[in-house]
């Protein structure tokens, strides 16, 4: 379900007495006050931290919000702060999310069509099963299927980050899937059978085309999740040449990051920024999927 | 379940093409399965047959290197007879959800109703609202955390303009877990655009035959908005419950993985990392992780069977 603008509120109180209005405009300033503290509030300590790894090393504490000499020397520092490079772990950490964002992709909205529109015998019984695996903490399967990536050899690769996904265990995309080909006129892939298209041809040809808006969700929030994931690879990731940037910065904080601040601070601004670029360019679709998520069909 | 088993799939060409049985059940059901697999196989493999075996290895003693060793239900009697960091972690958790999320909830709910008045710069605010949810998962966010709520952190730079001397917050087990509230309340933002959406859809012509009817704003709110608005209320509760079951990062980052100071930051799932990834102690771990399935299924139960007392569903 699309979330629609909101309709046009019709006054139905015809005239508006003068101190009703400068009442109501009152309210607004407030209003508008309140919100604005408050995003102030809420953003501050990013605001800091962004400002405080670009001030020169006596100056991180206590320096004001602009600082008063830019300098990149915490950036420097920071990206060579521990035994491998910083390069190499935003290296790792693409490479996991970008091959997860595929594997999400094409598993869960292979799902999600049959689901959809397949008809088949046990769709309902197996969707059931999907909707329960929404709920499951990830701890019950946790140790099982560490035991069994350790029997297959996979620990210290990044097989067991990204082999699930191509497994389409984030229940949470195919249902937000299936919500979406719900959405798409059945007329279209009844007339494509009718012309003898076979189930594959309609879900490449007609539902992947016009399902863009979900699958771009799925996809910017599969890399943010991934990028941000910091379990996974805390388990599955001993050496230091495979850590991802999460695991780096945890490094950093228990080996140096007592005494180099600044450059704990810079590597953590610079890991946000793939994040914040995601936020800067596609905020209304990540807006507009948290919203749908919520409605109901 | 009453699924339509063989329904017009491919239409035949006439009744004249001889169809055996199985070439018809394939016709029928082979694309859903074939479209299937990918998601079958882990189902099976990643989540079904894990559940069970971690199930199996919840009456064993395993360490990893050597065979598990059948122990009965030892594991369940030590967490609640012998075992203290468990009753801590109980603790810590269960305080955690119950405070973070009915406030952060409450936030939510607040600055929808205000952005949902018309307010002009809406979509700055969402925004601008919404970015901490965004980021809040990551490793960086909780060195920040840990850096705002230290002893000469930012909080206390700014509580000392009032001429208040601040402990250092992380490092004291009163206010530690109180810094992880805080920060799950400042993730508000993503309960809050599904209160945005879910405020979209009330009907405004409700409002207007309220206020003609001399409803105040107030009476408005508990008999229109809250009542139509329960599902979504449903909705959110319910998943930022679950989340907070789960969350680890920030725990594990602000305490370095120890979950102190005195075990006050000791979440659940710490704990199972330690017994399992620390002291390779997989069967009493899988015995924890099985105990926490248990509970997130029987809170899940209780909520939906209470929710048709007082969840509001028009059709």
């Amino acid at each position: 379900m699309t979330v629609t603008a909101p309709a046009p509120r019709l006054t139905v109180v015809t005239e508006a007495s003068p101190a009703k209005l400068m009442r109501k405009r009152i309210l607004s300033v407030l209003a508008h006050v309140a919100l604005i503290g408050a995003s102030i509030l809420m953003l501050y300590p990013l605001l800091w931290m962004l400002s405080a790894s670009f001030r020169p090393e006596n100056e991180i504490f206590g320096g004001t919000l602009i600082p008063s000499v830019w300098s990149l020397d915490s950036y420097f520092r920071g990206w060579d702060g521990l035994r491998v490079s910083f390069g190499t772990f935003f290296w790792n950490s693409l490479v996991i999310s970008v091959t997860s964002v595929v594997g999400n992709l094409i598993a869960c909205s292979m799902a999600a069509f049959a689901f959809a529109r397949l008809r088949f015998k046990g769709r309902n019984f197996w969707f059931a099963m999907m909707l329960m695996t929404l709920m499951l903490p990830g701890q019950v399967t946790l140790i099982p299927q560490y035991v069994l990536f350790r029997e297959l050899g996979w620990v210290d690769t990044i097989l067991p980050l990204v082999v699930p996904k191509f497994l389409a265990v984030d229940a949470f995309f195919v249902f937000l899937m299936v919500q979406f080909f719900r959405g798409i006129p059945r007329e279209l892939d009844e007339a494509a059978m009718m012309d003898g298209c076979s189930a594959w041809r309609i879900y490449w040809k007609i539902m992947l085309p016009l399902s863009m808006p979900v699958l771009a969700t799925a996809a910017i929030f599969t890399f943010i999740w991934t990028w941000d994931d910091f379990f996974a690879p805390l388990i599955y990731l001993n050496e230091m040449k495979q850590y991802t940037v999460m695991l780096g910065l945890r490094t950093f904080t228990d080996s140096t990051g007592e005494s180099d601040f600044g450059g704990l601070f810079a590597m953590s601004v610079l890991s946000l920024v793939p994040i914040f670029l995601f936020f800067l360019f596609f905020q209304r679709l990540l807006i507009e999927g948290i919203a749908t998520t919520g409605m109901k069909r | 379940m009453t699924a339509p088993a063989v329904e017009a799939g491919v239409p035949h060409a006439g009744g004249a093409v001889y169809q055996s049985w199985w070439s018809r059940v394939w016709q029928n059901h082979a694309p859903g399965y074939l479209f299937l697999i990918p998601w079958l196989i882990g189902f099976l493999g990643l989540t079904i047959g894990p559940i069970i075996t971690s199930l199996y290895l919840s009456f064993t003693d395993f360490d990893l290197l050597t065979a598990p060793e059948w122990v009965g239900a030892s594991n369940y009697i030590r967490m609640f007879t012998a075992d203290p960091k468990f009753i801590a972690s109980m603790q810590v958790t269960l305080t955690f959800v119950i405070f973070s999320v009915p406030l952060k909830l409450a936030f939510a709910l607040g600055v929808a109703l205000l952005l949902n008045r018309g307010m002009r710069g809406l979509p700055l605010y969402r925004a601008l609202f919404y970015l901490p949810s965004l980021l809040g998962a990551s490793v960086a966010i909780a060195i920040l955390w840990r850096q705002l709520f230290a002893g000469d952190g930012l909080v206390n730079d700014f509580l000392s303009m009032f001429g208040i001397q601040g402990p250092s917050w992380i490092s004291n087990p009163r206010y530690s877990l109180w810094t992880l509230i805080i920060l799950s309340i400042w993730q508000f933002g993503s309960p809050m655009i599904i209160f945005l959406a879910g405020l979209r859809q009330i009907p405004q012509d409700m409002y207007e035959a309220a206020s003609l009817d001399g409803a105040s704003r107030w009476r408005q709110f508990w008999k229109i908005t809250l009542p139509l608005l329960t599902p979504v209320v449903f909705f959110n509760a319910i998943i930022q419950t679950i989340e907070a079951f789960k969350s680890f990062t920030p725990a594990f980052i602000i305490s370095a993985g120890t979950g102190n100071p005195i075990n006050s930051t000791l979440f659940y799932t710490l704990y199972l990392y330690q017994e399992a990834f620390g002291f390779f102690r997989m069967g009493y771990a899988s015995a924890l992780a099985w105990f926490l399935l248990l509970l997130v299924a029987c809170f899940t139960a209780f909520s939906f069977l209470t929710s048709k007392y007082w969840v509001h569903y028009d059709d």
